[in-house]
């Protein structure tokens, strides 16, 4: 049993601001939570709607969470390892739809897949329509929360050294098999994060979402219409009931990467 | 296998790599020595084909291995720090390669477990990459290529991380492996074999160099200025830059005058204070530029001017006294110029020295070495 030894003025002073951030994100959490009655959650977990509403949430962000990172994992490998002419210039590009209006990035989509656009009107020939559909939630939520995901698993290829790479390679390895076999699973952390981080972000998309498809509603969409409509009550249970089931989801995945955050701290 | 490397030359970033020859024979232990981040280890990526040469070829057993792709060259190559897969275990570790060219999975594990007997390592196939000590690293590093029997095996540094006894431990391994030898397996009649290994060892220490090389090829500025046996470049050292890199303290840059019949007078000054200083020294027939070499062993120490054979006595004051391995180094400031000598510390008592002591440094003329630039 060691003692603690007394904490420094600095010390205090930071705990201090801790203490306040904590209170900032933990106060209208807890309001909300303690705002509405059990039997509230009960009943609108029961409402087909709502339900509707949160699985259309979850499956929409998973899945194009999934698509994108068969795209955006090689290619992030690639601006994690190979030099080229405008590379900082792509960078930034990437990272543009993390600063603009989500509303704006909501137009942005719209103006390529809306029926008289386009990709809208090569849709429209096969009776598809992007707009006010699923297809027209998941682009909305991937142009947001892409950049997470890209450079989460561009840092986490970075982080591997080039020349485990390159011992790979004399090892008899071709490009491809040493990124599967060494790359790819030493990255494997940071592109489990930059995933939940995309995921995460998609799922709580609003701005970009609402201009694409009002309908169907996804939970965002579907709080603040209630909102609108009927007042703080009528909307805190969804709000809590939807928060509560992230929560879960998200704890789960972080122990699933933190078992793997544990194997690779011991070679360290 | 033997390795011939012809005109190579290469250009990355800042450094030079200026046109290169190198012949190594088959079963050779060849010894590349030069300063740390010299480029030595451009030129061995340059062999595994990591990188591509701007001019030159490379030729393995004669056949032109240029611009062939580095999976089908069959060198190994070990890095400083190991380099070992830590998210594999050390069995997969080392049946890396073997799975990469496809064998099959019962050929793969005998020959991992051959190997791994052979480097000692046989009790460590499962466990995890870093939980091993430097020493069990690099066996496994040497492993895992050993497994495919290379035509060539490079090694960059890999003694450089280890400590003083893990160091002498693996030299002794790569000596195994360089001559391929060890004994039958008389109980299961299993004929282990290694067969004389050539390999390539980059280094910064030439006391390893001096271990290990059949022979060593010393790399100044992005070329090769000397190849030779061990010996006879300590011995005859081309360069001040190689004499000072095999350990030799005193060497000065200056000209040479012929005197009389017998001796010759080397002028030189200290870029200190200007000051020339002369030595006298075996005559040579030969006047011009160069530099003096002087070992430490060769150069006396007195308290006094004394009469004695030697041609050349200095005066100087003592301005640093080191233990080294060998004896006591005392450095002797000779108007400007270092000057070291090594001593036996009864001597160091006996003559009472301590710093900024006046002393004389004294040498015969046949110790001085000289060396035309």
């Amino acid at each position: 049993m060691y003692k603690i030894r007394r904490l420094t003025i600095f010390e205090m002073v930071l705990i201090f601001l801790g203490g306040l951030i904590l209170l900032f994100i933990l106060a209208p959490l807890l309001g909300m939570v303690f705002g509405c009655t059990l039997d509230s959650l009960i009943d609108v977990a029961q409402e087909s709607s709502v339900t509707n509403s949160i699985w259309l949430t979850l499956w929409t962000a998973i899945l194009v969470t999934l698509i994108f990172s068969i795209i955006g994992v090689p290619f992030a490998y690639l601006m994690a390892r190979k030099d080229f002419p405008f590379k900082r210039l792509l960078s930034g590009i990437i990272d543009i739809p993390v600063v603009i209006p989500h509303s704006a990035a909501g137009i942005a989509v719209l103006s390529v897949v809306s029926r008289d656009s386009f990709l809208g009107g090569i849709a429209a020939k096969f009776g598809l329509s992007f707009v006010d559909s699923p297809a027209g939630i998941m682009l909305g939520m991937a142009f947001v929360s892409l950049p997470y995901l890209i450079n989460g698993a561009r840092e986490g290829f970075e982080a591997v050294p080039v020349r485990l790479e390159k011992v790979a390679l004399t090892l008899g390895a071709s490009p491809s098999r040493v990124f599967f076999t060494i790359s790819l699973p030493l990255a494997w952390r940071a592109i489990l994060s930059g995933f939940i981080m995309m995921w995460g972000r998609g799922l709580s998309e609003f701005g970009a979402v609402v201009i694409i498809a009002y309908h169907p509603a996804v939970t965002s969409v579907l709080i603040y219409n209630r909102f609108t409509a009927y007042g703080l009550k009528y909307a805190q249970p969804v709000a809590v009931l939807f928060i509560i089931i992230c929560i879960i989801i998200f704890v789960f995945f972080r122990l699933l990467g933190g078992k793997n955050c544990r194997k690779n701290n011991a070679r360290n | 296998m033997k390795l011939r490397i012809e005109n190579i030359s290469k250009k990355i970033g800042n450094f030079v790599l200026k046109n290169t020859s190198l012949e190594i024979s088959e079963g050779e232990y060849f010894v590349i020595l030069g300063k740390s981040g010299a480029g030595k280890s451009v030129l061995l990526e340059l062999i595994t084909g990591l990188l591509l040469p701007d001019t030159g070829k490379i030729f393995l057993d004669d056949v032109d291995i240029t611009r062939t792709k580095i999976q089908k060259r069959n060198i190994g190559l070990v890095f400083q720090n190991q380099s070992l897969f830590p998210h594999i275990s050390v069995r997969d570790n080392i049946s890396y390669s073997l799975k990469m060219f496809g064998h099959k999975k019962n050929y793969i594990i005998k020959r991992v477990d051959e190997i791994s007997k052979l480097l000692g390592i046989g009790h460590l196939m499962k466990r995890n990459p870093s939980t091993l000590s430097l020493g069990e690293g690099q066996r496994v590093a040497l492993a895992r290529n050993l497994v495919t029997e290379p035509s060539c095996l490079l090694l960059d540094e890999p003694l450089s991380s280890l400590d003083t006894l893990t160091k002498s431990e693996i030299r002794r391994l790569l000596r195994k492996i360089n001559r391929g030898d060890f004994a039958k397996n008389t109980s299961t009649n299993m004929s282990n074999e290694l067969r004389p290994q050539t390999i390539i060892h980059v280094t910064h220490d030439y006391e390893e160099a001096i271990a290990l090389a059949d022979r060593i090829a010393v790399f100044e500025d992005g070329q090769i200025t000397q190849i030779g046996k061990p010996k006879e470049i300590f011995k005859n050292p081309k360069s001040g830059f190689i004499a000072k890199f095999v350990g030799i303290k005193n060497f000065y840059r200056g000209k040479l005058e012929k005197n009389s019949e017998k001796t010759a007078v080397f002028y030189t000054h200290s870029n200190k204070n200007n000051t020339q200083i002369e030595f006298h020294i075996s005559n040579l027939d030969y006047e011009g530029a160069g530099c003096i070499i002087l070992r430490s062993e060769d150069i006396t120490i007195s308290n006094g001017n004394y009469e004695s054979s030697a041609r050349n006595s200095l005066e100087g004051i003592i301005i640093d006294i080191e233990t080294v391995r060998t004896g006591i180094e005392i450095v002797v400031d000779i108007g400007g110029m270092d000057m070291s000598s090594l001593i036996t510390e009864a001597s160091l008592k006996k003559l009472d020295l301590y710093c900024n002591k006046k002393v004389f440094v004294s040498f015969k003329s046949n110790a001085a070495k000289f060396i035309r630039s």
